[in-house]
């Protein structure tokens, strides 16, 4: 957005102002996230008494997590759950190309039935998603045994559980991704369309040839932060599944195994180290996105 | 904190010019374009997948509100019974006995308010600094800001626990809210808005002989809006929505708020469903009833912020 380099270097002396404009944020900066990494990071290589304090045990807690089956169980679920909501970006392209139509009515109608799931709080949504999902009564078994489907108990099965959680997170982000795709959507110059369309390229080469390649950028962006929100999967799945579900062990995403760890079992020397290994994960796969954006992201 | 929210009052006025503009681009058709599908495409087909999208999008709500209008035996029949008949608004009073509905509903005001003035006020002021101003260590404390923003919650999140505890703030409004007051990406939002304002008018008042805070004060925030908008939107949001947090630091149903109250009091009677339709309706109405009002500027924020 900046077109303007920082400016800072301006004539005149602040004196202490500075100080007091960074201080606050500084301070709860540090108190708050910085220190706290430091310590986790600490904690990761100790075992916490029942009555509190740390006894260092060097790599125990990381050797324990490799031969923990829920770690493993952890990561695919959290993959598969990023893979499905991932699949609402085409969804969302299609959405943004059709609102952005010229001279489309109700426009601003469709967008605030489209935005809807993302503001609303997840925990509530979820609410009714399992009433939709109940095996016995939920309308979406009803609708299938219309056609012949004899559907499950859709939030206390494995596997069909971690389907129907993904297709809530699907349905929430939608709207996000619409947004920011129609906003690509806005700043590709008209002349690109006049000039193809006197070359004679029809809608479906104009699409293809315009739209996607100039897209890009958006979809990059959009994908990045999908990512990064697929792997803080918790709400949903807490709300949807409940305690006590006899599915959540096979469907639990690795922030539920986290605080599974950290404050229903106690042991918060394990969960650090299971954070540290989200982090290391969702840095390497930010990373391996920018590497590979090179390939399919068109900078005009 | 009066004072606080005055600037968060005169720092929302100046949104108007932008959203002016914003809607002069929404229409950027070509006139050929325009032209042509004023001809030959009608936008029948767009209208009629966008509806059927919409309505996919909508059912769960309506499906709630119908629910939670029902009684349980209504929920509970095969087929489903669509239309309750008598509408049982019974459930909505029933939503303030069962839960402490009020108690969860004040604290989830609480947070969201404390966390969105304490934002507005520290991330505009550490981002001003860091944007337009000179000072011994500025690279080496924005790096150490910036860092925060690729670390994901759960690595700070025990020991945010054990300070909280520490404090005996466990169950009160001040814990839940306290460490999202600070916002490193907060912080960056607003440095990239004050890097983009041009050095005249800053030159302009220090010539005057205002100070760099009535400069800030004066001068840049009122500039601010829609940045500032921006924030607020994905404060509120994020605060009234939020789950793990709450549910660490907040064990009693009557001092959480309503996030975490609705998942756990799903959790204790899973079988009362016209009422757990009832009180998640409830709590979610205030952010939609926000939302719809004011759609064009939530939309606008939320994309203004990701494309920075």
């Amino acid at each position: 957005m900046s077109a303007t380099a920082p400016t800072r270097a301006r004539r005149g002396h602040d004196g202490w102002w500075p100080l007091l404009f960074v201080l606050p944020t500084m301070f709860g900066v540090v108190l708050f996230y910085l220190w706290p990494i430091v310590q986790t990071g600490y904690f990761s290589f100790t075992e916490w008494g029942a009555f509190g304090g740390q006894t260092w045990v060097g790599t125990e807690n990381y050797r324990r997590l490799a031969d923990e089956p829920d770690l493993g169980t952890a990561v695919v679920n959290t993959l598969v759950y990023t893979a499905i909501v991932l699949l609402g970006i085409p969804i969302a392209m299609f959405v943004a190309s059709l609102l952005s139509r010229p001279g489309l009515r109700f426009s601003g109608f469709y967008r605030v039935l489209y935005f809807m799931p993302y503001v609303a709080m997840p925990t509530a949504v979820a609410m009714v998603w399992r009433l939709i999902y109940n095996g016995d009564f939920g309308i979406l078994n009803w609708a299938l045994a219309l056609v012949g489907i004899d559907g499950p108990a859709w939030t206390s099965t494995p596997g069909f559980a971690l389907v129907a959680v993904s297709i809530v997170g699907l349905w929430t982000s939608l709207g996000f991704a619409i947004i920011i795709l129609s906003a690509g959507l806005k700043t590709i110059p008209p002349e690109l369309y006049e000039a193809s369309s006197l070359d004679g390229a029809t809608a479906w080469r104009q699409f293809r040839s315009v739209t996607v390649p100039l897209l890009t950028p958006s979809v990059f962006f959009v994908s990045v932060i999908t990512v990064i929100n697929g792997f803080q999967l918790f709400d949903l799945l807490y709300a949807l599944m409940g305690q006590g579900n006899p599915a959540i062990q096979q469907t639990q995403s690795l922030v539920y195994l986290f605080y599974n760890e950290a404050f229903l079992r106690n042991d918060k020397g394990f969960a650090a180290a299971i954070a540290m290994v989200i982090l290391l994960i969702v840095g390497a796969v930010t990373l391996l996105q920018f590497r590979m954006q090179k390939r399919w992201v068109t900078y005009a | 904190m009066p004072e606080a929210s005055s600037a968060a009052a005169t720092a929302a006025a100046p949104t108007a010019p932008p959203r002016a503009g914003a809607r002069a681009s929404a229409r950027p058709a070509p006139p050929a374009r325009r032209r042509r599908s004023a001809r030959h495409a009608p936008n029948g087909w767009a209208h009629l997948f966008l509806a059927a999208g919409g309505v996919v999008m909508v059912f769960p709500f309506v499906w709630q509100l119908l629910t939670s209008l029902s009684t349980n035996a209504q929920v509970m029949s095969v087929p489903p019974t669509f239309w309750p008949g008598e509408l049982q608004w019974g459930n909505y009073a029933e939503v303030f006995s069962k839960l402490p509905f009020l108690q969860e509903f004040w604290v989830s005001v609480s947070i969201t308010v404390i966390r969105t003035v304490g934002q507005l006020v520290l991330c505009s002021m550490a981002g001003y600094a860091f944007a337009r101003m000179r000072f011994p260590l500025r690279g080496v404390l924005l790096a150490l800001v910036l860092s925060i923003l690729m670390v994901p919650p759960q690595v700070y999140l025990i020991p945010q626990y054990q300070i909280i505890n520490g404090l005996g703030w466990l169950n009160t409004v001040a814990g839940i809210a306290a460490p999202g007051v600070f916002s490193a990406f907060g912080t960056f939002l607003m440095m990239q808005f004050f890097k983009g304002v041009p050095d005249s008018l800053e030159e302009a008042a220090r010539l005057d002989g205002a100070n760099p805070f009535q400069v800030f004060w004066r001068i840049m925030l009122p500039l601010a809006g829609p940045s500032l908008g921006a924030l607020t939107i994905i404060t509120v949001l994020w605060s009234w929505n939020d789950l793990l947090w709450p549910l660490v630091v907040s064990t009693r149903a009557e001092s959480m708020p309503l996030a975490a109250g609705i998942a756990t009091f799903a959790g204790r009677t899973a079988t009362d469903y016209p009422v757990m339709m009832a009180a998640s309706a409830l709590a979610m109405a205030p952010i939609l009833l926000l939302f719809v009002v004011m759609q064009r500027r939530v939309i606008e924020g939320l994309a203004h912020s990701g494309l920075k």
